[in-house]
């Protein structure tokens, strides 16, 4: 009785793996096609049927990605902007995630459900006027500020819901030995809350490296971020589609390498985050 | 609570006890800083926005109060009844087809079998990929001529298609980027329900003789549908305000028909400067998405509601 039903389960898990396969398929043809595309000569690009692997590869695609478009500052322009953006998003949201969680005021926090429901153009069009008047277009600034609309509600949700499991009983036990509350978050609560603030700086970090909208108002010759600069690349030249490959390739590879390392983290933060946003 | 206790007049007596009292959290100056931000990059262009849709005014030329002049021109825009249909179509369809795909495959991602987390991983993966990268490379496959894409479906006997170059095939073709991108979000949430789904009605109904479709469409189905509908939530508001992907692909186009109100809101601030007309149609957009949640939760707690009355 017990072997047939052994194999009756091998032959299960054998179907699922092929149908996983099945549904990752359309995962894999895109980045492989996306590798492939960004390898290819113009004539291996342009050949029908498609060649997937060439027999020249294309290195210097890349190199022309670099040489050619700025692309060296454009990503020292995107490193700036969001390690900047969600820098000071921990630094004010995590504080305020302990305080409302503490307050027990979770219901503020509406304000956030809004914001993430507000079209981001909406942000745009004030913001992009108050920096004209300011005088700040063409520095890197009105894109660190704007970009604290994707960043602090994102690091003020997760850590609000993460405060929130973390237990009390030591921070009251520190603040009747006579620890401020400043002492008792930075001694007891921060301690504790570390895997909470790495999950939601990865998210921060992602989501504002993604970023397109905003760049594309707010952003000038010098001040492109990379997703930005990729669009443009497609608009202004004549569409060669070897370095647009790669272009695009090197924009998303950081995020891509980041959400391999990081899986179970980001895993966890858009689940809880996703099912608390309901 | 235990400030509370401590609060209580009867121990201010003992000094001692009293310190405490006078150190009770104070939690507001935590708050403050995010409270600025939040007022300054969120509440104020709300604000903003609002004072600018009733006035018209076009950069570089002066500002004039025209009251509601700006929401009676949209109610008459056709372009604006266009895009409005356009957002629909392409909403409805972004959430159907990654809710279908991403409820299978959270099923079959809930099983056991060699290799699952692997595999999970890259399936997760286009949901992180940078948009407008992405839309770049899905350009390339839509490509009529050169493209990856008609040259499968001529593998497999179909002709070659126009993809987001044809005005009716547009939205699907979006919508197809869309799903791809977004499937394995809805497929997290529901792994998640299916986490907290308990064995026991499954061994009692496999007991009974139920069918696999039976155990499915009545328990698991019941069961995770609160997540279902968090899915349904999250995915209607990113997928009414997406914007990266039509843009890079499309910027609205071929001619207006993939133009949705999201594109149609950009043009009319940032290629015409009609920051007035633009912010009207920035409010009665925010108001259209505010309209959806509030209708989609409030299906959602008249759910959990029937839900619990029949227990």
């Amino acid at each position: 009785m017990t072997r047939p039903l052994i194999t009756h389960r091998t032959l299960d898990r054998i179907g699922l793996l092929f149908v996983a396969l099945v549904m990752i398929s359309p995962v894999i043809l895109f980045f492989l096609w996306m590798i492939s595309l960004s390898l290819k000569y113009e004539i291996d690009n342009g050949a029908y049927p498609p060649i997937i692997i060439p027999e020249n590869i294309a290195w210097s695609n890349y190199v022309k990605v670099f040489e050619e478009n700025n692309f060296l500052l454009y990503f020292w322009n995107s490193v700036l902007v969001t390690g900047t953006a969600t820098l000071l998003a921990l630094v004010i949201g995590v504080p305020a995630g302990f305080g409302i969680a503490r307050l027990k005021a979770e219901k503020s926090a509406v304000v956030i459900m809004i914001a993430r429901m507000t079209p981001g153009l909406s942000f745009l069009i004030p913001l992009f006027l108050l920096f004209q008047w300011t005088n700040l277009i063409g520095t890197l600034w009105p894109q660190i500020i704007i970009h604290l609309v994707v960043t602090v509600p994102i690091v003020v949700w997760i850590m609000i819901g993460y405060f929130e499991t973390t237990p009390k009983e030591l921070e009251e036990a520190a603040s009747i030995d006579g620890a401020t509350t400043w002492q008792v978050f930075r001694l007891v609560a921060l301690p504790i809350a570390k895997p909470g603030i790495v999950v939601s700086f990865i998210l921060a970090l992602i989501f504002s490296w993604n970023n397109f909208v905003f760049g594309i108002v707010l952003a000038n010759r010098e001040t492109r971020t990379l997703p930005v600069a990729v669009y443009n690349m497609l608009s202004f030249e004549q569409v060669s589609w070897g370095p647009l490959a790669a272009a695009a390739l090197i924009v998303t590879l950081p995020v891509l390498l980041l959400t391999m390392f990081a899986q179970k983290q980001i895993v966890a933060g858009l689940t809880a985050g996703a099912v608390k946003g309901g | 609570m235990a400030s509370v206790s401590i609060d209580n007049p009867i121990d201010e007596t003992t000094e001692r006890r009293s310190k405490p009292a006078r150190l009770a959290p104070n939690y507001w100056p935590f708050v403050m800083p995010a409270l600025l931000v939040v007022s300054a990059v969120i509440v104020f262009p709300w604000l903003f926005t609002l004072w600018m849709s009733v006035n018209s005014w076009t950069l570089g030329q002066p500002r004039t109060f025209i009251g509601f002049a700006n929401y009676l021109r949209l109610a008459q825009d056709m372009r604006f009844w266009e895009s409005l249909w356009h957002t629909t179509t392409y909403t409805v369809l972004s959430v159907v087809l990654p809710l279908f795909f991403g409820t299978l495959a959270a099923l079959v991602f809930d099983a056991k079998f060699p290799l699952r987390g692997f595999l999970r991983g890259i399936f997760v993966m286009p949901m992180m990929a940078t948009p407008v990268a992405v839309a770049l490379v899905w350009t390339m496959m839509f490509h009529p001529q050169l493209g990856v894409l008609n040259y499968l479906l001529s593998l497999v006997g179909i002709g070659p298609q126009e993809w987001i170059y044809n005005q009716t095939a547009v939205i699907p073709s979006l919508v197809l980027v869309e799903t791809w991108q977004w499937t394995p979000l809805v497929m997290l949430i529901v792994l998640g329900g299916l986490a907290a789904v308990p064995r026991e009605p499954y061994e009692s109904a496999e007991i009974d003789g139920a069918t696999a479709w039976q155990k499915f469409r009545y328990l698991t189905v019941p069961m995770i549908a609160p997540f279902l509908m968090i899915a349904v939530i999250i995915r209607s508001i990113d997928a009414i305000k997406s914007f990266d992907i039509i843009y890079a692909m499309t910027q609205g186009g071929p001619g207006t028909a993939s133009e949705t109100i999201n594109i149609y809101l950009y043009n009319t601030a940032f290629a015409y400067y009609d920051i007035g007309y633009g912010s009207a149609m920035a409010v009665v957009f925010f108001l259209i998405i505010i309209a959806l949640s509030f209708v989609l939760l409030m299906v959602r707690a008249r759910a959990n509601w029937s839900d619990m009355e029949e227990r």
